[in-house]
This record gives C-alpha cells, sequence and structure tokens, in this order.
C-alpha cells in the first residue's frame, strides 16, 4: 500500500501566468527513497513544500497513509537545503526541539536525541554551539533533528546542495546508512544527477514550463552500497555510469526543447 | 563668557595632544587613547583652575568638586543626599523600564507577527514616536498632577516606542526557515513564539532596551529639571539657581557616568544573553 499519494496535483504562484507543477501524479511506497531530479524551474522544491505542507496546491490531493495532508505536521520530517537550526540552543537541544514540541520529559528527549546524534557519528557533540559546526556537521544534525520526532516520512529539500564535493559524498554515504538503519522513507530533491542515481531506489525525473514527471526509473545503486559495495566502485560501475548518462539526456534534451520552444 | 571659552579650548587640544603620543609608541590601542584623551582633558581642567584663569563661580576646580562629592555623600543636598538623589532617578528610570519591557515586547510581537495589531498600533506609536517627550510632559501634568506618576509615564513613554518598534522588527525579520523547521516538528503557534520568535528577536529587542534606556535617561534628567523636589536634575537645576557650580558640575558628571554605566551594562548583557549574534550560522 501505498505511504504518501499526490494525485493531479497543480500549483500555481499567486498572480503567476504558468503554473509551476500541472497534473502530477505520484505515489510512494513505505520503503522507497525516492529522489526527484530536476533543473532549476523545474518545480522540485515547489513539490515538496506542498508535501510538506508549507504551501497548497491549487488543484489535486495529497494523502499520507490515506489521510489528507493540511498544513505542515509532524509526520512529514523535513531537512532543509540551509541549516534551519536553532542558534541560542546546543547541538543536543535542537535535536531533541520536535520531542520537547510534543511534552517529551526532559530525560526521555536528551535520550532519545543523544541516539539520532550517535546515528550520524556526532555523538560527542550534543554541548556544542550551532555556529561551532561546520556545515556538514549542521546539516547532520539537521537530519538527526527531523529523525529524532520519528516522521513516517523524511522530506530532504537539497540537503546536500551547499556542501563541497568531498563532504557531499560522505553525507550521501551517512544517508543511505541512515535510511538502511531506521527503515524511514525519504523523499529527496536534488538538481545533482550522480546524487539522484545514486541514492534513489526511484527516481523521477521533472521537467520544466511547467513541471511535470517525464519519466520514472527504479535503481538499486543505494541497495548495493547498503550491501557493502563500496561507493567508488558503484559509480564507475559501467551500468551506473549508462544510468547516469541515460537520465543527463532525458533531463538535457526536456532543457532544449524548452529553449527551442522558448526562441521559436 | 569664559565658561563658554573652556571646553571649546579643551576639545582643541586633545586632537593636538594624541598624535604625539601616537609618534611615541605606535601600539596604542584605541581603549588607550580614549583613556589619555580623557586624562589630558582633567589635567587641562585642573590647569586652568589651578592657574585662576577662570573663576570658581563659572569652573570650579576638581578638587573643589571632589570634596563637594564627599559632602554630598556624607551630608547631602537640599535635605537629600546625593544616593538620595541618585536613588530617586534609578527608581523612576527602573520602575518605568519595568513596565515599558512588560508592556512593549508583547505588543511590539503583536505588530510584527499580526496585521490588525499593525494596522491598528503602528500610526500610533509613530504618531507620538517623534514628539520630544518635553513636549508633552504639561499635558501628563495637567493630567497626573506633579507627582511620581507624571515622571515615570513619561519615561514610559519615551522607552515604550523604541523597545515595541525594535521588537516588531525583530519579529518581522524571523528567518522564514526556522519557522518552517519549527511547524514541520510539529510547534504550535504558541509554541512558535515562545521558542523561535521571541528568541530570534531578542538581540533586536535588547537594541531597543539600550536606545530606550538612552531616551529614558536623558528624558528623565530634563523632567526633573522641570517638576521635581529629588532627583539628579533637580539637584543640579536648584544648585544653579544659587549659583552652587560645584554641585552643577558634579550633578552633570554623576549623569554622565550613569549614562555610561547604563550603556555598557546593557553591551555586556547583549553578549551574554545572545552570544550567536553576530556570528555566521
Amino acid at each position: 500500500m501505498a505511504l504518501l499519494e499526490l494525485e493531479r496535483i497543480s500549483a500555481q504562484y499567486p498572480g503567476a501566468a504558468e503554473p509551476v507543477l500541472a497534473d502530477i501524479t505520484l505515489s510512494m511506497g513505505p520503503q522507497q527513497l525516492l529522489v526527484a531530479l530536476g533543473p532549476s524551474g523545474s518545480g522540485k522544491t515547489s513539490l515538496l513544500n506542498l508535501i510538506a505542507g508549507f504551501v497548497a496546491p491549487s488543484a489535486g490531493r495529497i494523502t499520507l497513509d490515506g489521510e489528507p495532508v493540511q498544513g505542515p505536521g509532524a509526520e512529514r520530517g523535513v531537512v532543509f537545503q540551509d541549516d534551519a537550526l536553532l542558534p541560542w540552543q546546543d547541538v543536543l537541544a535542537n535535536v531533541a526541539f520536535g520531542l520537547e514540541l510534543a511534552g517529551v520529559p526532559r530525560a526521555t528527549r536528551e535520550r532519545k536525541a543523544a541516539e539520532m546524534l550517535a546515528l550520524v557519528d556526532l555523538a560527542d557533540f550534543g554541548k556544542r554551539r550551532i555556529w561551532q559546526l561546520s556545515g556538514g556537521q549542521k546539516q547532520r544534525v539537521g537530519l538527526a533533528r527531523a529523525l529524532a520526532a520519528d516522521p513516517r516520512v523524511l522530506l530532504m529539500d537539497e540537503p546536500f546542495g551547499a556542501l563541497d564535493a568531498f563532504t557531499r559524498e560522505q553525507m550521501q554515504e551517512l544517508l543511505l546508512q541512515v535510511w538502511q538503519r531506521t527503515t524511514k522513507p525519504v523523499f529527496l530533491i536534488t538538481h545533482d544527477i550522480e546524487e539522484a542515481v545514486f541514492l534513489a531506489t526511484d527516481l523521477i525525473l521533472l521537467a520544466p514550463n511547467p513541471g511535470q514527471i517525464v519519466e520514472r526509473l527504479q535503481l538499486d545503486f543505494g541497495q548495493r552500497y547498503a550491501a557493502g559495495e563500496s561507493a567508488r566502485a558503484i559509480k564507475s560501475d559501467p551500468r551506473f555510469i549508462e544510468t547516469r548518462e541515460h537520465v543527463l539526456s532525458r533531463v538535457f534534451s526536456q532543457r532544449s526543447a524548452a529553449v527551442r520552444q522558448e526562441s521559436a | 563668557m569664559s565658561s563658554l571659552h573652556v571646553p571649546v579650548a579643551a576639545k582643541r587640544a586633545t586632537p593636538l595632544a594624541t598624535p604625539n603620543v601616537n609618534k611615541s609608541r605606535r601600539s596604542l590601542s584605541t581603549r588607550w587613547i580614549s583613556g589619555l584623551t580623557l586624562a589630558t582633558l582633567l589635567v587641562l581642567w585642573w590647569a586652568v583652575t589651578a592657574a585662576e584663569w577662570i573663576e570658581p563661580l563659572f569652573l570650579p576646580s576638581p578638587e573643589a568638586v571632589l570634596s563637594k562629592a564627599w559632602l554630598l555623600l556624607t551630608q547631602g543636598y537640599m535635605e537629600s543626599t546625593l544616593w538620595q538623589h541618585l536613588g530617586a532617578s534609578l527608581g523612576r528610570i527602573g520602575l518605568a523600564l519595568g513596565a515599558a519591557i512588560v508592556t512593549a515586547i508583547p505588543i511590539g510581537i503583536a505588530i510584527g507577527h499580526n496585521r490588525i495589531a499593525r494596522g491598528i498600533l503602528d500610526p500610533l506609536i509613530e504618531f507620538y514616536r517623534p514628539i520630544p517627550p518635553l513636549a508633552y510632559l504639561p499635558l501628563i501634568v495637567i493630567w497626573c498632577g506633579i507627582g511620581e506618576l507624571s515622571k515615570v509615564l513619561l519615561i514610559y513613554l519615551a522607552i515604550f516606542a523604541p523597545i515595541a518598534i525594535a521588537t516588531a522588527t525583530g519579529v518581522r525579520t524571523v528567518d522564514p526557515t526556522k519557522l518552517r523547521a519549527a511547524q514541520s516538528l510539529g510547534a504550535t503557534r504558541a509554541q512558535l513564539i515562545r521558542h523561535v520568535i521571541l528568541p530570534s528577536a531578542l538581540p533586536d529587542i535588547l537594541t531597543g532596551v539600550r536606545i530606550g534606556l538612552g531616551v529614558g535617561w536623558s528624558t528623565l534628567v530634563a523632567a526633573e529639571l522641570i517638576a521635581a523636589t529629588s532627583g539628579l536634575g533637580f539637584m543640579v537645576q536648584s544648585a544653579a539657581q544659587f549659583l552652587v557650580t560645584d554641585v552643577v558640575v558634579l550633578g552633570i558628571l554623576v549623569i554622565a557616568l550613569i549614562a555610561f554605566a547604563l550603556e555598557m551594562g546593557l553591551r555586556a548583557l547583549q553578549r551574554k544573553l545572545v552570544p550567536w549574534h553576530g556570528q555566521s550560522h
């Protein structure tokens, strides 16, 4: 049974002529790591904001476990691109924040937060201040914070987009480890093709003007990493390269078509 | 006339004196330079009075002011000691500040957070804020009499506007990503205010308190000059009427010192309460 369902979703900014998303239908299962890949303007951020409940669709229906999505809620945890951590609290309190909001007693929530910090390899960082962390560490704290609230699905908004290439690869591997250990379904958006192909169990390609799904692929590179294969071996596998080039050509052909359309 | 000439001469003398010192020791910190400026002024003050260029009636010597300070601390002036005058002034501003903090912060949050509250309160505050408080003091005296209430009310109004406006600004500039993050962790409206909006706005609120205290202190002393029977402003004013210049100078120095101490204290509080402010995050 599907965990998350989008039925004929359209979205439009107030005052805009063109919709950002047109007639999107999408379903996501409980075991999936679903990646939405697309160039800028393809509406992938809008898609995530719709699921998170930050904006409402102009048409269509979104349901999680059969319940309609209305506004933001703790059952849909979000990891943001730039850190959305609270600098007036230390790392542990940030991770425990969702539990604090839910009224969980201090001892319980701090134990849970410490577990989550250990899960993202930041076990000794609980007492640090937010501004003492590097970009990658902040994203790990953001991930731990979202996981600590135990959401039904984890939404990730270009979580590694602001990181340098080395940190980004580390974070991708960390995410796969966390995903495997927690079995938490993940919906992630990115514009990084290699990242999308490496992480996704399910990959949807979005094309702009207006944003729509042009292809859906089932991939297993992430699962191969989870099964013990090294990231470098997977990424240099001919099948990986072939998939990456296929995706690249799809995204590129859509973009050049759009450019031709605009110049015509 | 001569009393007018002295500060001008003193001001001219200082910039000349500091470069000389700078040449001999280039690694002087700004703090040292400021200290030297102050010392130069004191020496000049002492020199012109010791040489008897100026009559004590216009500018008493530093020693005279110091000994007067001792006299005021032990015996008092106008039936109150310096401590009592100081206590009266600090009590008024403390009371007004407390009342302003308690009311201006919630109102600032309402203005920043709620469209209707902004529509009602913003024009009211923006209307009275630019009026010099002393311009509406007569009206307050007509309404509330000449007692403590009118002075505290005047200072309260002077402090209220900067705090409310700064709070509203802080609330409006809260990072929307932090709000979304808290919402997707299940925060209710009240929790958003308590856990995200208020701490986000705290640096602005403290800046508002700093500005408010500055305005409040000058308003207080000015109000005491006009209508009071105790307080530093009253002390200076009544001493001036009897040409007791050393008390006037002493009063001005104490008023300046308190203003300086308030500013420094609040800066220290700001560093302690909002250590994240100004950090890249």
